[in-house]
């Protein structure tokens, strides 16, 4: 079995007491209470804080382009099904550059997990408007306050049909953990985003914040995490200030359940030679 | 009688055109015939005007000719488009429902009025007034519309036997017309011997790229509709999934190049096709490829650009994007393929090179050599390889124990270190676009970054594994027609004709053009007093990489095209006599 130890790489660079450090844990955690060993996870980034996630995990890793970590991690989980894939980025990299991917993802429905640390800030840069900021919020590139209504993830995502939906803070592990054990277990796309605090460039949204705001559905008896209208009721009521399995709808096939003749065993370890036979029927179509 | 026909139907977008070329052109193929099409259409569904072209001769063709003897026009305009490429006696077939065709000058032109409509309609439909044209060329040309049946059935056996006979009555109908109210005639050349179906192959570049992908152990497409490239997804959705492969259609073409790399990074030999838009949007990802080191196809089947340009019409445009595109510098291959043939090997070949070099291969291929269908005589199946370069297996990692790969190592004299595959133990690494120390974590210290640099450039610094120049005609002329890629087809014809009028000189074509074989060029232009550049764009893109590579400033000429039509013979044979007129080519 493997431990945490496994899924340890190089030390993190983020700043002490960066909420990244709680989802880079539970990540690990989770892996290690689903059995699951560290040369069978893959972890696709993009840019940003969050990006330096692929190098901090001790899985395999691609540490891509920005906004690009969905159509990379997606591409690996096709190229062989047996691996489990972790998309993990950022509120710019995935709600702003990478949006159209976000919504795409969700439409293909590939079996992988993508973990957004949502900081409501621009922090590698060193403090600029985000796609997520709050309207009102003062940063370097909105010095009168943000102007524009933030994008909603989750409320994309249920209206995209988005098979599992969660939320976490990462001042609650526990809880964080047991969300990513459980989108690594839905079978199909699953969204974690998770409520973690720039503690160098984002007075506004603090770990302080998000305890006195965050209700935790988890908690709620007789919540029901398969009704979408209550799902999405509950979300806009609570201004997104939610956390615990939001959605989930187990019956909804995955891409690879649905894609005409996508072979049981992975791409990546099927044989390159057509036999001769093969090309006498290719020839065939070609006279 | 004519080594070759040209034949030619227009009309409005919409109004069947392409289907008609399209049952024409294979009738003709399946009959034993060599053809070559070419269609002109534009970026709209409804209205303006569209042709297609079907060339058919006795023996193999690389070019869609210049000539029509035959234009069955079912527009006013379709007169007026393409008058100037009617041979003298030639035959227009129109519609008198339509109009009454006019000739624009006092040229010796067959106008013959055939009531298509009506006589589509006495057969059961008048949309079938393009069948009753076909009857009408098919006489013309003296074949027997029974020949055309297997088509005929192939195409409508689906509808029932009733629409099959509607079809073979209509074609019936308009070859009696013809034959009743016109002599004229172009018969087709007398075929040579009865040719076998397996050596006598009906193909597309685009279909070629699809076939020499999959032979070449592609088993990922994720693409992005676009014209002129979308066939290659097309024959791959066909296809792929019956050996084992899958498509993916992507959301834009940013997705489809990462989701391809994505695809190689573990382990699946992976492509993406596009035209001039997309790979635009594909750059930053060429970069990921090139600093990551993974291997990645990406084919650009050029059309005219810049922006949106001309989006149905050829160009070779590209060329320079393909050899500088992206931000920084990386190694990357660039192939050129000269024929459908090469289509389908250098394809399957580009899977090669990019898996031995850990890099971006580009395939170059444009809309003419993508679109136009032609007969070929076979793939070059028995050159099929599969190299897969310093891939390591389990076992290797096994023996090599825990964390001691290192992915980006250093320590390797040609620069390319070994690649280990997720899933395999011992193997653990991240595949990134920062600039990365041997074992894979990004650096910003100097010696790392210059080593890494040096490491990269070492890959293909001692290229040889095919030197992409092939040189025809005599090898001590001192004139020389040059080109790449799409060309080489017209170029050898243009060739061929100006060796018989007595000139003497030789051409020489690419078919890689990065990392550019100067060697190979270098001896091929030996004795080279004057050198004529076809290239399709404006600005001769491939004679500044010449002159950037090699030299030979003052001996270069241009001849460029870039209104979106492929090359005609006779402006090569023009600019060529213009160009090599100093004497010493006689």
């Amino acid at each position: 079995m493997s431990t945490m130890a496994d899924f340890k790489a190089e030390k993190p660079t983020w700043c002490p007491g960066c909420g990244d450090f709680g989802v880079l844990n539970a990540m690990q955690k989770a892996c290690v209470n689903l059995g699951l060993a560290p040369e069978q996870v893959v972890v696709v980034s993009g840019i940003g804080c969050s990006g330096k996630m692929s190098q901090h995990f001790g899985g395999y890793g691609v540490h891509s382009l920005h906004g690009r970590s969905l159509p990379t991690a997606q591409a690996v989980k096709l190229a062989n099904r047996e691996l489990t894939v972790f998309a993990a980025g950022g509120d710019g990299d995935g709600y702003g550059i990478g949006m159209g991917h976000f919504i795409h993802a969700m439409k293909r429905n590939i079996d992988m997990t993508y973990v957004v640390m949502d900081n409501h800030i621009y922090g590698l840069t060193t403090g600029q408007a985000s796609p997520t900021s709050d309207v009102g919020h003062q940063t370097k590139t909105s010095p009168h306050g943000t102007i524009e209504s933030p994008i909603a993830p989750l409320q994309l995502a249920l209206a995209q049909n988005c098979g599992f939906v969660a939320q976490g803070f990462s001042g609650n592990l526990k809880q964080l953990i047991s969300l990513i054990e459980r989108a690594v277990t839905h079978k199909g796309f699953s969204l974690v985003n998770v409520f973690s605090p720039c503690v160098t460039f984002n007075k506004i949204n603090t770990y302080d914040f998000y305890r006195e705001h965050l209700v935790n559905l988890d908690e709620e008896a007789g919540y029901n995490t398969h009704d979408r209208l209550t799902a999405l009721d509950r979300v806009v009521g609570a201004s997104n200030l939610v956390t615990g399995v939001i959605y989930e709808d187990p019956t909804r096939l995955s891409f690879a359940d649905e894609l005409f003749g996508y072979p049981k065993q992975p791409l990546a370890q099927a044989s390159l030679e057509l036999s001769k036979e093969n090309y006498a029927e290719i020839l065939t179509s070609f006279q | 009688m004519s080594e070759d026909i040209g034949w030619k139907v227009g009309g409005k977008q919409g109004e069947g055109i392409d289907s008609t070329g399209d049952i024409y052109a294979v009738a003709l193929h399946r009959m034993g015939y060599y053809v070559f099409t070419y269609r002109h259409f534009m970026s709209l569904i409804k209205g303006g005007h569209t042709n297609y072209k079907v060339r058919s001769s006795n023996q193999v063709l690389r070019h869609h000719g210049d000539l029509v003897h035959v234009l069955v026009a079912f527009d006013p305009t379709t007169i007026d488009y393409n008058w100037h490429e009617l041979v003298d006696g030639a035959v227009v077939i129109y519609d008198t429902a339509e109009f009454e065709a006019k000739a624009p000058d006092t040229r010796n032109v067959n106008l013959c009025g055939v009531p298509l409509t009506e006589l589509a309609k006495e057969s059961g439909n008048s949309i079938m007034k393009n069948m009753v044209a076909i009857g009408a060329s098919a006489c013309i040309h003296e074949l027997d519309v029974e020949a055309l049946r297997p088509v005929i059935q192939e195409k409508f056996g689906k509808k029932g036997p009733a629409v099959v006979e509607q079809n073979m009555a209509a074609l019936q109908r308009g070859f009696a017309y013809f034959e009743e109210h016109f002599t004229v005639r172009f018969p087709l050349p007398r075929l040579k011997e009865q040719i076998p179906a397996t050596t006598h192959l009906y193909a597309s570049g685009n279909q070629a790229v699809g076939f020499g992908a999959l032979a070449g152990g592609c088993r990922f497409l994720s693409a992005y509709p676009i014209t002129p490239a979308t066939e290659i997804m097309y024959w791959a959705i066909a296809q792929f999934p019956r050996y084992g492969g899958v498509v993916v259609q992507a959301e834009d073409e940013i997705a489809a190049m990462n989701m391809a790399i994505g695809a190689n990074f573990t382990g699946v030999r992976a492509m993406t096709s596009t035209s001039g838009p997309g790979f635009s949007l594909m750059m930053e990802a060429l970069g990921l490829a090139g600093m990551s080191e993974t291997p990645v196809v990406v084919v650009d089947v050029q059309r005219s650009g810049p922006s949106t340009g001309l989006p149905t019409k050829t160009e070779q445009s590209d060329l320079n994007e393909a050899l500088y595109g992206t931000h920084g510098e990386i190694q990357r291959i660039v192939l050129t393929p000269r024929t459908v043939e090469e289509c389908f090997l250098l394809t399957a070949e580009a899977f090669n090179l990019a898996e031995r070099y850990q890099l971006p291969v580009i395939v170059l291929s444009d809309m003419y050599l993508g679109m136009s269908s032609q007969t070929i005589n076979e793939f070059p199946l028995d050159q099929i390889h599969h190299d897969r370069g310093k891939l390591l297996q389990v076992a290797d990692l096994e023996k090599m124990g825990a964390n001691t790969y290192q992915r980006y190592n250093l320590d390797v004299a040609d620069g390319i270190s070994a690649r280990a595959l997720p899933g395999q133990k011992n193997g653990r690494h991240v595949a990134l676009g920062n600039e990365h120390s041997a074992v894979g974590l990004e650096i910003e210290d100097m010696p790392t970054r210059r080593a890494q640099v040096a490491k990269r450039q070492r890959k293909l610094a001692d290229f040889q594994h095919f030197t992409g120049v092939y040189q025809e005609g005599n090898e001590k002329a001192s004139a020389v027609l040059i080109g790449f890629g799409s060309t080489w087809g017209v170029l050898e014809e243009a060739r061929l004709v100006l060796e018989n009028s007595g000139f003497y000189l030789k051409h020489i074509h690419f078919s890689r053009l990065a990392p550019f074989p100067v060697e190979a060029f270098q001896k091929a232009m030996q004795g080279v007093e004057t050198a004529l550049v076809v290239e399709q764009n404006s600005t001769g893109q491939l004679a500044e990489l010449i002159q950037k590579e090699v030299g030979f400033h003052d001996r270069l000429h241009r001849c460029l095209r870039f209104d979106g039509d492929p090359f005609t013979l006779q402006e090569i044979i023009a600019r060529s006599e213009q160009v090599f007129s100093l004497g010493v080519l006689h």
